[in-house]
């Protein structure tokens, strides 16, 4: 089985953010970058599919060249070889135009089956799974808990609102958008991380895919939420306050 | 052709999702500020009675998308449904709101229109056309986003940024629209929907929503803020880490993973205010924070806020409730 996981490299998680001169994103030079969490369970997941079915793991990654950190951590992780898109003003295209490029890296793969998170904590737009698959004319599932292959196809269990879940039986080959928390993520061995070395990396170019950011939808102005709330705060004893928010609960929000 | 806006609804087994509303509202003004006008579909399978209660908008049009393979929500069958009334209606700007389902539906039905879905709009603003407003980085940041090349652009709208009571009431005809679908043409094989565990909630439905975090410090400690939750007829809900530790099922879990929910009031007990946790309850009409920490950020989205110790605070809120119930009799 031939699985490809596609990974995006974002500021970690705490990052001091500043916003960039021209004010259309953020000052991106000075930041650390990790694994995108959702994509780290993707990988998590294609490598446990492997281990029991066998076959091989392909990461893909779209980003400027200090991606190769990140892509080299999949490596090291299990993945048995790599396809970086190196473009540095990656993070400028919008959704269609990334799909698009990820779609063309991928298809002469003709992978089996498609893995990604189902969004990124930077961008958090959640559809670039979604629209390669409908770019590659293949069936999706998005927020995945769940993954069991069954011969020629895929049964998923879907996190649904409120609660509740679904399981969605399809043909592969398809593409799955993965949640965090579907499995327990592996750390990269010392064997891993020396073997990852010597795993095979190929550089494609966004122009040499033949591909051009889509002009839809772009990010105009990037700036701070403004607080918009005043907090009226309830001072006294537990028991004084306690009193004074119920009597606000009742009198002023009037929901008791 | 005139210029509109299509908002599409959604509703599963014939009933609403509570979020259509909210996006209902979003495109009434969307559609007054650029002087469109507004229709509204809702796709399923015997949907009349949800196309009469939309009847009874301020709209130009409600669709009844009708079909039997609509029955259950698959995206195949849904984008091709979709696909045949955009190009029939042939709206500027179409709508949803921002649910589970959209997100599996909507990018893919952009996609066929070569447009990228404008996704979890928070606001929008009229500078010589429509600039959405989204977040970024998880609420650290806020972005406006601008629609380009041909029209349709595809829109869909957060829980609780727009207030569905503010959608407007009129009149307009129901028009039954009966897409061609093969059942052949959809690969996905939907099961029926099920609960993990028979505690599960709809907490969107919710009220009022006491929701508690790390700071209950154990699972034995949880009755305390069951009680108050009982006490105000609210539902309970929690945090990402209490449910990842098993103090309660995962089905109360609110935040970006969890539910977004937007009740009338929402007590945080104990909670710090990840930006997790906030991006699935600041749409809440009142928010409460009880927290011993005076610069936890949740103090930054409360309406009311109590520093103090929840240990003392939550028993005494319980204790008053029942204290003026009694006085009530």
């Amino acid at each position: 089985m031939k699985i490809i996981v596609s990974i995006k490299e974002v500021p970690v998680r705490d990052s001091q953010l500043r916003i960039a001169a021209d004010g259309r994103w953020i000052e991106d030079g000075d930041l650390s970058y990790e694994m995108n969490e959702p994509d780290a369970y993707a990988l998590e997941e294609a490598l446990q599919l492997k281990e029991k079915h066998g076959g091989e793991v392909i990461a893909l990654c779209a980003g400027p060249a200090s991606g190769a950190r990140t892509i080299r951590e999949a490596l090291a992780k299990g993945a048995d070889r790599a396809l970086h898109i190196e473009d540095e003003h990656i993070s400028s295209w919008n959704t269609l135009g990334l799909a698009h490029l990820l779609a063309k890296a991928v298809a002469p793969e003709k992978p089996d089956l498609i893995l990604t998170g189902l969004q990124s904590d930077d961008l958090g737009y959640g559809q670039t799974g979604v629209v390669m698959a409908e770019i590659l004319g293949l069936p999706h599932a998005t927020i995945v808990m769940a993954a069991e292959v069954l011969g020629g196809k895929i049964r998923v269990k879907r996190e649904l609102e409120s609660g509740w879940f679904q399981n969605i039986e399809m043909p592969l080959p398809a593409v799955l958008t993965i949640q965090s928390g579907i499995n327990k993520l592996r750390y990269a061995t010392l064997m891993g991380i020396k073997k990852a070395k010597t795993k095979e990396l190929k550089r494609l170019g966004a122009a040499d895919l033949g591909v051009a950011p889509s002009p839809t939808a772009t990010i105009e102005h990037v700036y701070l939420p403004r607080k918009a709330k005043q907090t009226q705060m309830i001072e006294g004893s537990a028991r004084e306050a306690a009193a004074k928010l119920i009597e606000k609960l009742r009198f002023e929000v009037r929901v008791i | 052709m005139s210029e509109s806006v299509l908002v599409i609804m959604e509703q599963r087994g014939g009933e609403w999702n509570r979020m259509s509303f909210e996006t209902l509202a979003a495109g009434q003004r969307l559609a007054a500020e650029l002087g469109h006008t507004v229709s509204a579909a809702i796709p399923g399978r015997e949907i009349a009675r949800l196309a009469s209660e939309l009847a009874a908008k301020k709209l130009d049009r409600v669709y009844a998308v009708e079909h039997e393979l609509l029955g259950d929500y698959t995206a195949d069958g849904y984008t091709a449904a979709l696909e045949q009334l955009v190009r029939k209606v042939q709206p500027s700007f179409v709508l949803f709101p921002h649910t589970y389902q959209v997100r599996d539906l909507a990018p893919k039905l952009a996609t066929r229109f070569n447009q990228a879905l404008i996704g979890d709009v928070i606001g929008m603003r009229n500078e010589n056309g429509p600039v959405f407003v989204r977040q970024l980085f998880q609420g650290k940041l806020n972005a406006d986003v601008k629609p380009g090349g041909p029209a349709p652009y595809f829109v869909s709208i957060q829980a609780g940024a727009f207030n569905a009571e503010n959608v407007e009431a009129g009149a307009a005809s129901v028009e039954t629209f009966t897409p061609e679908i093969a059942a052949s043409n959809i690969r996905q094989r939907p099961e029926a929907p099920f609960r993990e565990s028979s505690g599960a909630v709809d907490l969107t439905a919710a009220e009022i929503i006491v929701s508690v975090g790390r700071g209950i410090k154990e699972k034995d400690n949880i009755p305390i803020v069951e009680e108050l939750a009982k006490a105000l007829g609210g539902e309970l809900a929690a945090t990402r880490p209490v449910c990842d530790s098993g103090w309660l099922p995962i089905a109360r879990q609110v935040g970006s993973s969890g539910q977004t929910v937007a009740p009338k009031v929402y007590i945080a007990v104990g909670i710090s205010g990840a930006i997790q946790h906030l991006l699935g309850m600041k749409g809440s009409k009142t928010i409460v924070a009880i927290n011993k920490d005076a610069n936890a950020p949740i103090f930054e989205v409360a309406d009311y806020g109590i520093v103090g110790d929840l240990f003392e605070v939550v028993p005494a809120m319980v204790e008053e409730l029942k204290h003026s119930l009694v006085l009530q009799r």
